[in-house]
């Protein structure tokens, strides 16, 4: 056993409270709250946390999202190292608070638990909530379990802190799927999390008395472009960022997968392959092991890292298939073939190559619709047939909706 | 014809609606003779703000082609006619909307007219104004400055005689007869049409030759590339100042070298040192922080930094002690304080006759105390 296994404790642990316990052991200064499901569950067990005195911080239940996101990009801006987050429509009132974090460079980790947009009210997920965020300057990835959840949260910090990077992070989490189902989880020794991960250091762009500067200033035409072209070297380097980080994590506390930015499952000799992010791999994986024993070569990505987006790597990687259907859990009313959004930047990305993959567009499990293996099964035969035409009749596709 | 355009540069609020109004009489009266053109408002600048420099311009062209070239821009790279519609503006002019101070004929093309309103002569305002290695024209408009309030007009007839002058000074853009019925038609309104005309029979114009005019070389700021920017944009504080001058006593706060802001500026504080009773009270009610406290703690206005507020005036408790003088009178932007420790009989003497010719004139705006604004309706009310 290593050393991390001999530490670690085995926790019974959702999603949501995984990501609480990462901000215990991460020594989070300042947390703020405010209520909508299924993120609640997150603040929650934070709220125990703090009561049962395993996690010292300034945790402040803010009047609404927009405070609470405006509260913890200034204490962002002082040295505080921060935490919050939201779901659905309350992530967008916080919107213009998100948006300035980006701008001022402030590394705030938010977790989005992702949740239908209104309306009609609705709880179960959609992705369409945190990709609103997509071209704003916010780091953005999802997880698939609790555990990953947590070890992203960790890794989330070192990355967004980085003065390479100092971007904030949004984890994605789905709702319900995620969220409000408890696993085991390992939950490593809070003497190795401080051997990975250093206290926040703003240097000098630290916003304090001793250091007088000023921060978020009105701007003209004159200046702007050169501001919006730092952010853009921020999440370039942010890549690179992520990569190391990745690497140390594994070498202190022994976990992790090949790739930072995707995670393959029984791709080798694969002819399709399915692509989707979050807990939708739950179910594909299922359904496409059942495949594999009769003997179809079909196989699953999952994209982690949505922005920064690992262009070469994806192409690469996908380059080998002939056949991808991209299940997207979002929709993007009237976009290009009126596909999903991971669908089209996907297309964007294999779009160099010389030979390319044919590539469908799913849209399935919206509003939290459960994704059933025979669903799976249902996709799988339109990717085949498009392979065997050699061409692609129909681009997008509506899974699991009555007609 | 090709493309004729006219920059207005005046003052924040006080004449917004003068500059429009002059920018589209050019375009309304163009149109009389099948031309077409556009008036619009330098984007950048923040002409809400009391006296802040600020451009509107005209552009006047025989073809949409012509016209569109200027639609996609801020700013002109040159222009026929500069208008300056006050003449302290003749200084050089800085705003929200460029950095440094940008001589008023900064974009008058070789030959072209620069056009002032003013009772000071064309050799006052060439000595006023940075010299241009070209030779252009200058033309006076004989009057004191037109300043209104935001929500107000004053009809003084200014922008009626500007726009005759144009039409003498720049007779491409469009013909006195034109210029006339449009006048006619927008203001509907006789005494404005022969005040335009009576402009146009006066105008007259000098060359001013290359190298003519103030020598001095105006402040700049080079732009950073985005590499050279500090991340999250973070703008470093300035840090705190020393000794009057940098000497021992007294103290003078570090201002910014690259934004100074005084050509915001149309009147300036003289101060009587003898009468100072060193209350502090214009040192901390300054909203630009201008007054360098002296080694004998007195208080110097800083001319760099003083925007012309007159708020030193109004919060003074010793009459006469403060008094915002035209700064047309001026043509540095020199200490009094180290003047009066020079020459102090000769300091009084030039400080009394500013104070009474000042007080011989209507200010261009504010007040000059506290409560003159009830007194002049009382009065008013009397009549």
């Amino acid at each position: 056993m290593t050393t991390a296994e001999i530490l670690e404790r085995e926790q019974l642990i959702s999603g949501s409270e995984a990501i609480a316990v990462a901000c215990s052991l991460a020594d989070v200064d300042v947390i703020t709250a405010y209520p909508i499901r299924p993120y609640d569950t997150v603040m929650q067990f934070v709220s125990k946390l703090v009561a049962d005195g395993e996690l010292d911080c300034e945790f402040i239940v803010a009047e609404s999202e927009h405070s609470q996101f405006e509260i913890v990009k200034h204490a962002s801006s002082v040295g505080a190292r921060v935490f919050c987050g939201s779901s659905g429509v309350g992530w967008f009132y916080a919107f213009e608070a998100i948006t300035v974090t980006a701008g001022l460079r402030l590394p705030v980790v938010a977790m989005v638990g992702n949740r239908a947009l209104d309306d009609p009210g609705a709880f179960g997920v959609e992705h369409n909530d945190a990709l609103a965020v997509r071209d704003l300057g916010w780091m953005l990835n999802w997880v698939s379990t609790a555990q990953e959840a947590l070890d992203t949260a960790l890794m989330a910090w070192r990355i967004a802190e980085d003065p390479r990077v100092f971007l904030p992070c949004a984890i994605s989490a789905d709702g319900s799927f995620l969220t409000h189902s408890q696993v085991l989880v390992k939950v490593p020794d809070r003497s190795l999390v401080q051997k990975f991960l250093p206290p926040y250091n703003r240097g000098n762009l630290v916003l304090h008395p001793d250091n007088p500067i000023t921060i978020a200033p009105q701007v003209n035409e004159d200046w702007l472009m050169e501001i919006r072209k730092q952010t853009d070297e921020a999440m370039r380097r942010a890549k690179g960022v992520i990569e190391e980080v990745y690497q140390e994590f594994k070498g202190v506390f022994g976990r992790g997968s090949p790739s930072p930015f995707y995670e393959e499952y029984m791709t080798e000799d694969a002819e399709i392959v399915f692509v989707g992010m979050g807990t939708l791999s739950m179910p594909v994986r299922v359904a496409v092991r059942r495949m594999r024993e009769q003997g179809v070569k079909v196989g699953f990505v999952r994209i982690k890292w949505f922005r920064p987006f690992a262009t070469q790597e994806i192409r690469e990687m996908l380059s080998r298939f002939k056949g991808i259907g991209v299940i997207d859990r979002d929709y993007s009313y009237g976009s290009p073939s009126y596909g999903g959004v991971l669908f089209n930047e996907l297309r964007s990305v294999l779009y160099p190559l010389a030979k390319r993959p044919l590539v469908l567009s799913f849209i399935a499990g919206l509003g939290g619709r459960e994704i059933r293996a025979q669903n799976v099964f249902e996709m799988t035969d339109i990717v085949r047939k498009a392979l065997e035409t050699g061409k692609v009749e129909q681009e997008n596709y509506w899974i699991g909706v009555r007609g | 014809m090709g493309k004729v355009a006219v920059e207005v540069v005046y003052r924040g609020i006080f004449q917004k609606n003068l500059a429009r109004n002059i920018c589209r009489g050019i375009v309304l009266a163009a149109r009389k003779e099948g031309k077409i053109g556009i008036s619009f408002g330098r984007y950048g600048d923040s002409p809400e703000r009391n006296g802040i420099p600020a451009k509107q311009f005209a552009v006047v062209a025989d073809s949409q082609e012509e016209l569109e070239e200027n639609l996609a821009m801020y700013e002109a790279d040159n222009v026929d006619v500069t208008v300056a519609v006050d003449d302290t503006l003749c200084k050089g002019v800085e705003s929200w909307g460029w950095y440094g101070l940008q001589p008023i004929n900064a974009l008058t093309r070789e030959n072209g007219i620069l056009l002032v309103t003013s009772m000071q002569g064309r050799g006052d305002l060439i000595q006023d104004t940075h010299q241009k290695d070209v030779p252009y024209k200058i033309g006076v408009v004989k009057g004191t400055v037109s300043f209104s309030g935001l929500w107000v007009y004053k009809d003084d007839h200014t922008d009626v005689r500007i726009l005759g002058a144009l039409c003498k000074v720049c007779p491409g853009l469009v013909s006195i007869e034109k210029m006339e019925e449009a006048i006619r038609e927008q203001w509907k309104d006789e005494l404005k049409v022969q005040s335009a005309h009576k402009s146009y029979e006066r105008m007259e114009t000098r060359v001013v030759e290359p190298g003519e005019g103030n020598t001095e070389t105006p402040f700049r700021f080079d732009l950073p590339g985005w590499t050279q920017m500090e991340e999250g944009i973070v703008v470093r504080g300035i840090a705190q100042g020393k000794g009057f001058r940098e000497g021992d006593g007294g103290y003078e706060p570090k201002r910014n070298p690259y934004f100074k802001k005084y050509s915001t500026r149309s009147m300036r504080p003289v101060v009587d040192f003898d009468t100072c009773i060193k209350c502090t009270l214009c040192w901390l009610q300054c909203p630009d922080t201008c007054f360098d406290v002296t080694p004998d703690g007195l208080y110097d206005a800083n001319m760099q930094a003083c925007c012309g507020c007159g708020v030193c005036e109004a919060v003074c408790p010793v009459a006469d002690c403060i008094t915002m003088v035209n700064e047309a009178e001026f043509t540095d932007n020199a200490g009094q304080w180290e003047m009066w420790q020079k020459d102090k009989d000769g300091y009084k003497k030039w400080m009394t006759e500013l104070i009474q010719k000042q007080k011989a004139q209507d200010r261009s705006h504010g007040f000059h105390h506290v409560g003159q604004y009830k007194e002049e309706i009382a009065q008013m009310e009397d009549k």
